[in-house]
């Protein structure tokens, strides 16, 4: 497996000054990509984001400057993937405890409108009032576990149900009207985001995406957290033989989601200058469970990685960002995301039973 | 039952007069048992006969009806699992204890994890729990390997040897055998053995197979329609004789329901 890490690392480092030979390259490692699916999957994944960022740098039969150029690599990076990456953190942690948030995508609309709320009409310093779209987040995550853990409801249910009273709270509170970001909030606000129209130099989402990824990716694999969230997912009944607290890892899972999700609403809005009640809403949580899907997580609980789902997010990152700039039309694009996943699982399911067949 | 008083003084647990109903039905009788310090009990039985409704109660998952429980001479109510497990009670299920998707390490450490803050110290956990298994001369492909990956017998000695951790007084081996062929059952039975030898835990093992218990088991206690119906000493019984207990119980009850109908 190291071997395979070299060589498509490789290709990263090679194919830029190689010019026409990058089509070819591309499609070769797609290929190896899709025989690798039998062996390491988050290794599937990165080597079919390189693939495709090798192709939208290639297709064109020269480097494509539009592509490689600053404004986009922004548009890519921080507005398109760092949403999706954040988000997906949370759905994996859940997803591998055997559960799953649909209303991550509402507290993501919600947690912007706390802040300027709280900020205009309450007069709470800046950092405050984003503290409390935060603390909102949180609390959203700990009723999903309440629902879910204390009273019983299947967490698909539970969250589908307070995705939509988030949403008619955000509806009702706002008049259904954008408002701007704050003007006292903009200072503090740079910590997130910085306004796009304004500098292009808004570097600052993808640095919180790759952060928390790197700070997620230690959590899941070398602290007990992220090991008893395996165990609770993997095997219920052992993880609360072995005397873990069950419910307090799922509790904590929701409402880290709950944060995640906050946290990427207000950095939209201080990205977009401005508080948007259709921001948000499905399509995020959606492209995030996407994204945890194709990088390998299934839905039984139990298996999944973060790696996995921060290349998955940029392979759906890519897809829509490359269409775009190659001039293609976007109507088609969720074919694609609907074809990876199925893609990404089809192998999951099959891999399990290889490895089950070979076991006996 | 001949419970002399000099046996209860060695006895690590004795069990009086306990009965356990779930509503109308009957489970358990007046059931007397005792297990001597690093004695192995094989506890005999049929399906339904009551094994698994006494280990329930044993390792404190549910509470009897009436009756005590003694522990070392002095009478304890067990309040959960956890709480048993601080006493010195231990239970090793059939397939339930392992978490698949982790490793033979991991799961050998499932909450009992050694910590550098923040972060798990895998290599200690690893370099111990290969030096455990080495102890107790389980053989795993890699302490490192998927728990999925291990064979039956492979699983329940892990279990066995996880189990084994927490210096427990008693340990409850739920049916080690079932589900395993007679090669993989004898990994569980030298472990048995080794464990025996080490003398400071005593051993109750449930079970419907007696045949290949027998030859690890000190004493043997059957168990029929929630009774105690035996209690001798292994070299004392054979697997003939169980078997022909169960053989006169099942004909017993094929004439009552013959009765009942005519």
């Amino acid at each position: 497996m190291s071997e395979t890490t070299q060589q498509s690392t490789g290709e990263l480092g090679t194919s830029p000054g190689g010019g026409p030979g990058g089509t070819g390259g591309a499609t070769a490692s797609l290929w190896r990509g899709a025989s690798m699916l039998l062996r390491q999957r988050e290794l599937t994944v990165f080597v079919v984001a390189v693939a495709l960022f090798l192709y939208f740098l290639f297709s064109s039969g020269q480097v494509n400057t539009a592509f490689i150029g600053q404004t986009n690599l922004i548009n890519l990076l921080s507005t398109i993937a760092a949403p999706i990456i954040i988000i997906a953190l949370g759905e994996v942690m859940l997803l591998i405890s055997g559960e799953i948030d649909l209303s991550v995508g509402f507290i993501y609309t919600l947690a912007p409108y706390i802040m300027y709320f709280t900020v205009q009409y309450y007069h709470v310093p800046p950092l405050l009032g984003i503290i409390l779209g935060l603390v909102m987040g949180i609390v959203v995550g700990w009723l999903n576990a309440f629902l879910t853990v204390t009273l019983g409801l299947p967490s698909f249910i539970t969250t589908l149900g307070t995705g939509f009273i988030l949403w008619g709270i955000v509806d009702t509170t706002s008049h259904a009207e954008p408002v701007p970001i704050p003007p006292s909030t903009m200072g503090v606000g740079k910590i997130f985001s910085t306004e796009q129209l304004v500098s292009s130099t808004n570097w600052n989402s993808i640095i919180w995406a790759v952060a928390l990824t790197v700070i997620m990716h230690l959590v899941l694999t070398r602290t007990r957290w992220g090991l008893h969230t395996v165990a609770v997912g993997g095997n219920l009944l052992a993880a609360r033989e072995a005397g873990i607290h069950v419910n307090r890892i799922k509790y904590g899972n929701f409402m880290l989601t709950g944060l995640f999700g906050a946290l990427v609403g207000i950095q939209v809005a201080f990205a977009n200058n401005s508080i948007d009640p259709t921001a948000g809403q499905y399509t995020p949580m959606f492209y995030s469970v996407a994204a945890a899907v194709i990088g390998g997580t299934a839905m039984l609980g139990g298996v999944g990685t973060i790696i996995g789902a921060f290349f998955g997010s940029f392979v759906i990152a890519l897809v829509e960002d490359g269409f775009n700039i190659l001039g293609f039309s976007a109507n088609p694009l969720p074919i694609i995301y609907g074809t990876a996943i199925l893609v990404a699982m089809i192998a999951n399911v099959q891999l399990t039973r290889l490895r089950e067949r070979g076991s006996r | 039952m001949s419970t002399t008083a000099s046996d209860n003084a060695t006895d690590v647990l004795r069990v009086e007069h306990l009965s356990k109903s779930y509503g109308a039905v009957t489970a358990l009788t007046d059931i007397n048992l005792r297990l001597g310090k690093g004695e192995v009990l094989g506890l005999i039985g049929d399906n339904g006969a009551g094994k698994s409704t006494l280990l329930k109660i044993l390792c404190g998952f549910q509470p009897p009806t009436s009756g005590s429980i003694f522990l070392e001479g002095r009478e304890v109510q067990l309040k959960s699992v956890n709480h048993a497990r601080s006493l010195g009670i231990d239970a090793v299920y059939q397939d339930l204890a392992m978490v698949n998707q982790l490793t033979v390490c991991e799961n050998m450490f499932l909450n009992r994890e050694k910590i550098r803050w923040p972060l798990l110290s895998t290599r200690t956990m690893r370099r111990e729990a290969q030096k455990r298994l080495d102890e107790m001369g389980v053989r795993v492909p890699d302490v490192n390997a998927r728990v999925a990956k291990l064979s039956g017998g492979q699983r329940q000695a892990v279990a066995v040897a996880r189990s084994v951790f927490s210096d427990p007084k008693i340990l409850l081996l739920d049916e080690p055998l079932a589900a395993m062929g007679v090669k993989e059952g004898t990994i569980i039975l030298d472990l048995v053995q080794k464990l025996k030898q080490r003398g400071d835990v005593s051993i109750i093992i449930i079970a419907h197979n007696y045949g290949q218990v027998l030859d690890v088991c000190d004493r043997v206690n059957m168990i029929q329609g929630g009774q105690i119906t035996l209690d001798k000493r292994a070299d004392e019984t054979s697997a003939q004789e169980l078997t022909d207990l169960v053989v006169a119980e099942y004909r017993r009850a094929m004439e009552e329901r013959q009765q009942q109908s005519a």
